[in-house]
């Protein structure tokens, strides 16, 4: 009886003991939608940030894929039940941007933590996409790539190309296709990952031709599009005809190309820095360079634009909740940890002084692939052409424009029907998402 | 006289309490989401929900007068027929042929079972990883053998894929129910036109088949449903909708558009189209067809 007494107000005493400490301290919640080897990175940060300091703890919880953690966070901001941060892929930036209710642009959060924000210390190119027209930082870039050129050495051998001199331009990666599938050297010559941010939205900045009005969309909602254009139309009208004979392979809308690349089917590939992992996981003899460019386009190469992901921050949380936002943000920010971020998971740095600690290591000369997208987003200062693109509904007018490229590779139509269509429906959506 | 022998309960709420957890299972599940997408759907908000503005049958208008619409009901239609057809077909096949088996009967029957056990994802899924052009065993087989083999690209390659999937993880459900239907036939029937001279196949048409029609008709009504709802993740997972739009059913697209694209007042007033089509469906299954059915 009486040991059952004590252990019961033991047990009582922990209860009240543990529910002070976690009075004291702020919880923040980060929802995201990184796995595998970059959820662990979610998981060290938030807990060497909570090992930091006492006063706030971050709480990060896996919601699935992006669009899905995307419509998590949408959900529950209507039940008013929303996270602290929520991680947002880069074609729902737009989405976000056009919620200004429902969200506390991050450079406001940044100052409220004391420190007075510095927007010359991060990465123009990358700041300048996750911006408000009139310059105000909305949201924190935190896993951020561009696209590169990735190609099979042993097959470029085989087929008697230059193993250390990746194509350069197009006409030189079409020419090196060729050469590729009619040696023998593979079944296909050339795949690539997302057609709609590599072959259009990239496309377009890297050859600064305009991808739609309004600075892409960056300077306003009301956007038209421009990618029928005769660069994009010749452009297409070349996949599609490589596509006939297999030279070029289709894998699929979003990242479903890598196994072509990985199992030595092809023999040249697209796809986003962040994908250089993989690549070095399945121990391929394999080589890197920048995104090829068109040569008729007379300022290209321009520079590439940040894919990836940034982090949100919703409105109608207290001051000490964003207070410990703030903190954790600043943590994030550290060069320090920035270099780390970097080296380890591949994603582009967010702040300057990482990138020049990184490169001072001599990392970049044992990893050359790392600095090529670095490179390539601050080659030139960015154009209207080359900011990215911004769309209050971009993922629904990439669906439109997967649809028609799909049509267009099958054959049933060509790069010019496909990308007027592609024009006509997008404009009519981005209408409707704009409520007119 | 009848009226006066039935039984009736003194308690006048017991009966509703017995009720209750099925009439709260029914409200909670079904005519509270079905009532918030009927409000969705005469509405036109952000997807935040900061805004949102009565636009009465706007959004119906739209939809209905939307070519992308049209083109999915009619992927939806061939389908479901296809699905059906092949999944009931098979099943019946193999039920019969079961039926036969002496030896083994059992361990026979169980296998049949085993893929509705499957979740429609993972099913899907089984079927990429089988077909799909970039990894797939089989599609490399194919390719090998010369034929142009891309359900990525080709739109009737991806609708014969998704229709093999779905039909596939329908044959269990409907064999078990063939099987149960083939064991209440009456074997004096088959022995009686046996012993006339009537061979099999006649057999089978003519007394086999219009016995187990109850339990075809019950299957028809399920599979359509299963056809028209239960596929989407099978879709999600092998075709994603495409190539183009080539396997965009009414369901998929209702996902498309309210979680994809964030559409929320199309996506509602999509929802209660279908809803009342499967209404209508079914509807009319029971008035038409379940007049020719005869039960035993």
């Amino acid at each position: 009886m009486t040991f059952r007494g004590t252990s019961l107000s033991l047990a009582f005493g922990f209860i009240l003991a543990s529910s002070t400490s976690s009075f004291a301290v702020t919880e923040i919640s980060w929802w995201h939608a990184m796995t595998g080897a970059n959820n662990e990175v979610v998981e060290t940060l938030s807990k060497e940030f909570n090992e930091s300091q006492s006063d706030y703890k971050v709480v990060p919880v896996f919601k699935g894929t992006y669009p899905e953690t995307l419509n998590a966070g949408i959900a529950a901001f209507r039940a008013k039940q929303a996270p602290h941060i929520m991680q947002v892929f880069d074609a729902g930036t737009g989405v976000m941007m056009g919620a200004e209710g429902a969200i506390k642009p991050v450079a406001d959060i940044l100052s409220m933590g004391g420190s007075k924000f510095d927007k010359s210390l991060y990465l123009p190119g990358i700041v300048a996409y996750y911006s408000k027209p009139d310059g105000t930082m909305l949201s924190f870039p935190y896993n951020s790539s561009s696209p590169i050129l990735y190609y099979n050495k042993d097959i470029f051998k085989k087929a008697g190309l230059d193993e250390n001199n990746p194509p350069k331009t197009w006409p030189e990666v079409w020419d090196a296709a060729k050469k590729i599938k009619t040696s023998g050297a593979a079944k296909c010559g050339y795949t690539s990952t997302w057609l709609t941010w590599i072959h259009t939205e990239n496309f377009a900045a890297w050859n600064n031709v305009s991808y739609g009005t309004n600075e892409n969309g960056i300077a306003g909602t009301d956007v038209e599009l421009k990618i029928n254009a005769p660069l994009f139309v010749k452009h297409f009208q070349e996949l599609a005809d490589l596509a006939k004979d297999g030279t070029f392979r289709y894998g699929g809308r979003t990242s479903e190309a890598k196994p072509l690349f990985l199992s030595g089917e092809c023999g040249i590939f697209t796809e986003s820095s962040g994908g250089l992992g993989d690549v070095v996981k399945s121990g391929m003899n394999y080589g890197t360079g920048q995104l090829p460019y068109d040569p008729e386009a007379k300022d290209a190469p321009q520079n590439t634009t940040p894919g990836g992901a940034s982090l949100w921050v919703f409105a109608g949380k207290s001051d000490a909740e964003y207070k410990g936002v703030a903190a954790f943000f600043t943590f994030l920010s550290r060069t320090d940890i920035q270099a780390r971020l970097h080296q380890v998971s591949g994603y582009l740095p967010v702040t300057l002084a990482a990138y020049e600690e990184t490169k001072k290591s001599g990392f970049y000369d044992k990893n050359p692939a790392r600095e090529i997208p670095i490179k390539q987003m601050m080659g030139k200062a960015p154009t209207e052409n080359s900011k990215g693109v911004r769309l209050p509904n971009l993922p629904q007018v990439r669906d439109i424009e997967n649809e028609e490229y799909e049509n267009m590779l099958s054959g049933k139509q060509t790069a010019q029907q496909a990308l007027d269509n592609a024009v006509k429906r997008g404009n009519a959506a981005i209408k409707q998402a704009n409520g007119q | 006289m009848a009226s006066s022998t039935r039984v009736t309960f003194p308690n006048k709420f017991l009966p509703y309490l017995l009720l209750a957890p099925q009439v709260a299972i029914t409200i909670v599940f079904f005519y509270w989401p079905a009532s918030q997408a009927i409000r969705q759907s005469v509405l036109r908000e952000d997807p935040f929900g900061l805004s949102s503005k009565f636009v009465g049958l706007g959004n119906f208008k739209r939809v209905l007068s939307d070519p992308n619409y049209l083109n999915s009901l009619q992927v939806t239609v061939v389908f479901s027929i296809a699905t059906a057809l092949i999944a009931m077909g098979f099943a019946l096949l193999f039920a019969v042929m079961a039926d036969k088996v002496v030896r083994g009967k059992g361990i026979y029957r169980t296998l049949m079972i085993w893929p509705y056990a499957v979740a429609p994802a993972i099913a899907g899924m089984l079927w990429l990883f089988l077909f799909n052009p970039s990894m797939g065993t089989f599609a490399y087989m194919i390719r090998s053998a010369g034929y142009n083999w891309d359900p990525l690209l080709n739109g009737d390659q991806a609708m014969v894929l998704v229709v093999a999937a779905a039909a596939w993880k329908q044959i269990s459900y409907n064999f078990l129910f063939f099987v149960a239907g083939l064991q209440s036939i009456p074997k004096s029937l088959i022995e009686a036109a046996a012993i006339d001279g009537a061979g099999e196949t006649k057999r089978f048409w003519t007394i086999v088949f219009p016995l187990l029609a109850p339990t075809t008709f019950f299957l028809l009504v399920v599979n359509t449903v299963y056809a028209f709802f239960d596929t989407f993740g099978i879709i999600h997972s092998v075709t994603g909708g495409g190539p183009g739009k080539a396997t965009e059913t009414l369901v998929y697209k209702v996902y498309n558009d309210g979680f994809v694209n964030l559409i929320l007042g199309d996506s509602a007033a999509q929802s209660v189209i279908l809803m009342v089509i499967v209404i209508g469906l079914t509807a009319i299954q029971f008035r038409y067809v379940e007049r020719k059915v005869h039960y035993g």
